[in-house]
Parts: C-alpha cells; structure tokens; sequence
C-alpha cells in the first residue's frame, strides 16, 4: 500500500504536470502574498488607533491560505484525473489487481501516493506565512487551524477526484467531472445564502462553509468531521466500484 | 505430483451470455499447460479468472492449495500474470518498474535487489534496463511483462497470449524466454497459434464457445492432427490409375497437373510405396508434404467426435 502510494508519487514527479503545478501555483500565490502584504503596511498606520483592529493574521494568512484554498481546487482534479483512468486507458490495472494487494489497498494507495503531493504543496504554501515571522508576531494557532482546514480540504478533493477517476477510462472527463463536482460543492451554500432559512442543509453540504470557521481559527468538530466522512465516503465508494469490476468483469 | 492450481467447475456468466462453462484445469510441478482456442473462445475470460482479475460465476480455484476466492491475498503471491496487453508504466525505467514489481509482490528488502538483478539477466533485459519502457520496441516491453510475472518466483505463471502482435523473430525469442521460464516454474500459456502449443507446452486444453473440448498431453494432439492424406508432385506424373495401384491408396485428387493429394487409410499408410515405385518408375519427385490438420480442421474434428459420442 505504501509501496503504491510512493510510487505514484515518484511517478508524478516524472512528469512535468507536477513541477509545473508547483511552481506555478506558488507563482500566483507568492503574488496574491505579496499584494496582500503590500496593502497590510499601507493601511497599517490607519488601523493602528482602532481599537482591536484586525493583526496581521487576520489580514494576510487567512485571505492568503483562502486564496490557496480556491487554487488547490483547480489543480486537484489535474492530479486526480489520471489516478485511475490513466491506468485504465493503459490497461496497466491488472498488475495491481493480480498482485497481493486488496482492492482497499489499491485505493488507498493511490489515494496516500495524491496526498502527499498536495501535502508538499501545501507546506510550501505555508511557509509563505511562516516567513512572516521574520518580522512580525503571527497567531499561530490561527495558521494551524487554517492548515488543518486546507489539509482536510485536500483529502476531500483528492477522495473525490480518486472516486470520479474510477469511473472513466478518459483522464479528461474524470477532470472535468471531479472538477464540477468540486465546484458545485463549493457554491451550493449560495442557495442556502439567498434568504431561504430552510435550505440550511445545503449549507450544510457546502465544501466552502466549513472550511470558513477553520481559516478565522474556529475549529468545530463538526466541520472536521465533515470532511472525515466526505473522504472516507468517496474512497468506499472507490473501493466498491473497483471490487465490483473484478465481480462482474 | 502435486497441483499448483487447480480449478473446477468454473464458469463466468455475463449476465445472459455464457462466457465460460464448467472447465477444469489442472497444473502439475515444473508443466506447461496449452490454452488454445479461436478467438472469442473464452480464453482470456479463464486466464482472467484464474489470476484473480475477474471472479467465476461458480466453481473453484486453488493456488498452491490456497483457495484464490477465500483468500486471494496469500493465493496471488503464487502467480504471476502477464496480461494481453503487458501492463507496464511507460514513463519509468525497466529496472525501476521491475523494483516496484518486486515490493508490490511482497518481496522483502533483502531479497529484492538480487531478485531484480536475476530476472533482468533471465529476460535479457541488461542493455536496456536503464531506459524508459516507453521508448522500448514491443518485443521487449514483452520482456519486461514476463519479468514482471516472473520477478517474485511465483509457483505458476499465466501468460495470455504472449506472442502475439510480436514480429517473427520477436516471436522466436519471446518463445525461447517461456521455453527457459518454464524450466523453473509450472506455466500456462493462452494462445491461438497450434505451432506454439507443439514446440512448448507438455499438455493442452482446448477450448471453443466456453467450453472445454479436449485435455490430453501433446502427442495425443499429434495423433489428430495427422490428417490421412500426402501431397505429392512428380515432374514426370503417371496416369492416375498407375498411382491408385499403389498399395494403400483410397482415393486420389489432382490438384494440378502435376501435383496430387493421395487419402489413404490411416493404418496403412502409402507413403514409402509411393517414394520407391517413383525411383524405379522415373517419376522424378519434386515434393512431398505430408498433410496435417490446421487448428481449425482438429477443431472440427474434435467438435465432430464430441457430436458423435453424443448420438451414440
């Protein structure tokens, strides 16, 4: 299982996808920092009289690590894609389903192989805020609440994106399917949004509203759980779908 | 001798459509067994079954006594499967699909490097082992899938098919690889091809429309395939009745004008006659080709005796 996860891993460096996510996404983060940070010593003299005022914190890490919150669902259905559709098109799944491995472990490790990458992406992002620390004091209980938020994201968009990428043999349609659900799930809290108390439960659903209350340092055990049962629904899902094709051919 | 695997009753419906229908298959200690049969006959569903990639409808399979459907995990570390299609990552180097290979097979840490080193210099794969599979001619990214299978020592070996889509000389040389393969471990082979079956398996299983016709060992095969009839061309040809005088011949069929298929009676057979009345008589001799069934023709035969049997 581990074996599988570092070899997908190993195998996303290869390709150039990887170092271009990278670098690219660090590219437009960096600059959302910077803007960020720009603005922060602009209006910092103003704020300063207010009695509590928002901190650097506030302004900075939370919309920064937002920002990355929104990136990181555009990029996760071009990491996903090719978990299981790409393996399909190249009709390379039977050496995992004739080796000794469960069709649990197989999902699991491509699903650990995908997380790590964002995982690395993820603390490249955070240093970002860290380096702050050169020159400011930062809440950082804050940041880590906002980190575990982002990473709870992440396993939710990589479950998601493992699932849809089991259905298809095309990369592309598994992207673009994992992409629209993604984004649904981000914006079905709008509806819940426009006045009508009794569509809560679409907020409820909603990706982004439970990711909020983690980036202002909140943390609910709900939205933590959420998260939880979002993953692991989408990778049972997964898991069934593969074991059902061994079942029915 | 005991079974490596050892499958019964098996069979694979897909919902309506019968794929498979109640076959047995056995596999002794250091055989290889022939899975032939036309195309669409059902091979690659059973190949697929018996790897574990597809479960049967009904029936068995034991792995070196380890019930594959029970507990596929400890089954499958036994066998080794080459697919039709080989199932290699092309944007790694051979030798690092095959160290992955080797962990996903549970080969422990010690052992994995010599057991890597080993299979590279067994499929000749040395030369190329630090280039991308992807790069590599077909015949050898046929290699790197029978290195594959073969990597962590499993007790049986299924290959679907390895010969095919191959150039001849690939075909040569993938076959001389099963032939060395099969001196270590018990093989089955899929295959379409009847030559392939004669030059490398001990026994052979034919199987049409999901069903298993005939089990026996390779020269029980032989003995059908060798069709009662010789061609003949003689520069200088008799007259047709000169050559049914000959002792044995039942019929004769003029195929040019200096070329003819004699039938004779399967124990009796003409062919010696033949060759010394043309030396005395100066027919002069140009060929003789003794006629042998194509798989299709044993086949039918086959598919003839079971009708046969069944009327009877």
């Amino acid at each position: 299982m581990l074996n599988l996860a570092r070899n997908e891993l190993y195998r996303l460096f290869l390709s150039p996808l990887a170092w271009v996510i990278l670098a690219l996404s660090q590219a437009l983060l960096a600059y959302l920092f910077l803007s960020h940070l720009d603005y922060f010593v602009q209006i910092q003299s103003q704020i300063a009289a207010i009695p509590s005022a928002p901190g650097v914190t506030e302004m900075i890490v939370a919309p920064l690590l937002g920002n990355a919150a929104i990136i990181l669902l555009l990029i996760s259905p071009l990491i996903t894609m090719r978990l299981m559709a790409e393996e399909r098109r190249n009709q390379s799944l039977p050496l995992l389903t004739s080796s000794p491995l469960s069709a649990a472990d197989v999902i699991i490790g491509k699903f650990l192989g995908s997380f790590a990458f964002l995982l690395i992406l993820l603390l490249m992002i955070l240093l970002m805020p860290l380096s702050l620390l050169l020159g400011s004091n930062i809440d950082l209980m804050q940041l880590a609440s906002g980190a575990l938020g982002l990473l709870l994201l992440i396993s939710s968009f990589m479950a998601i994106g493992l699932f849809l990428s089991s259905l298809t043999r095309q990369p592309a349609i598994a992207a673009i399917a994992t992409f629209s659900l993604l984004f649904f799930l981000w914006i079905v809290d709008w509806a819940g949004q426009s006045g009508h108390d009794d569509a809560g439960w679409l907020g409820w659903l909603s990706l982004l509203k439970h990711f909020e209350p983690l980036l202002l340092g909140e943390l609910y055990s709900a939205d933590v759980a959420y998260y939880v049962i979002v993953t692991v629904t989408f990778l049972l899902l997964a898991i069934r779908k593969l074991d059902n094709e061994r079942l029915t051919g | 001798m005991t079974k490596l695997l050892e499958a019964t009753n098996l069979g694979k419906n897909f919902s309506q459509h019968i794929a498979v229908s109640d076959i047995n298959i056995h596999l002794c200690r250091g055989e290889v067994l022939g899975f032939l049969g036309p195309n669409g006959a059902g091979k690659s569903t059973t190949m697929k079954m018996l790897s574990g990639n597809l479960a049967p409808t009904h029936g068995q399979i034991l792995i070196n006594g380890i019930d594959l459907l029970e507990q596929p995990k400890s089954a499958k570390v036994h066998m080794g499967y080459l697919p039709e299609t080989p199932p290699l990552y092309s944007e790694l180097t051979v030798r690092e699909f095959l160290t992955f290979c080797g962990r996903l097979k549970q080969l422990t840490k010690q052992s994995l490097q010599s057991a890597v080193d080993k299979v590279i210099e067994r499929c000749g794969l040395g030369d190329v082992q630090h280039r991308l599979i992807g790069q590599l001619s077909k015949g050898f990214q046929q290699r790197v899938g029978i290195a594959q299978a073969i990597v962590h020592h499993p007790a049986v070996v299924i290959l679907d098919e390895p010969t095919s889509g191959l150039d001849p000389i690939q075909i040569r040389e993938i076959r001389h690889l099963i032939r060395e393969v099969a001196d270590e471990h018990s093989v089955i082979l899929s295959t379409h091809i009847l030559p392939e079956v004669q030059m490398l398996c001990d026994r052979v299983q034919i199987i049409a429309h999901g069903a298993l016709l005939f089990s026996d060992t390779i020269d029980a095969l032989s003995t059908h395939m060798h069709a009662s009839s010789v061609q003949v061309q003689l520069a200088n040809a008799p007259t047709v009745d000169e050559l049914s005088a000959i002792d044995g011949v039942v019929a004769i069929q003029t195929i040019a004008d200096s070329t003819f298929r004699l039938h004779y009676q399967p124990e009796n057979d003409p062919t010696e006659q033949l060759v010394s009345q043309a030396v005395t008589k100066g027919w002069q001799l140009r060929q003789l080709i003794a006629d042998t069934h194509s798989l299709e023709d044993v086949f039918m035969k086959i598919v003839q005796r079971e009708d046969a049997s069944k009327d009877a």
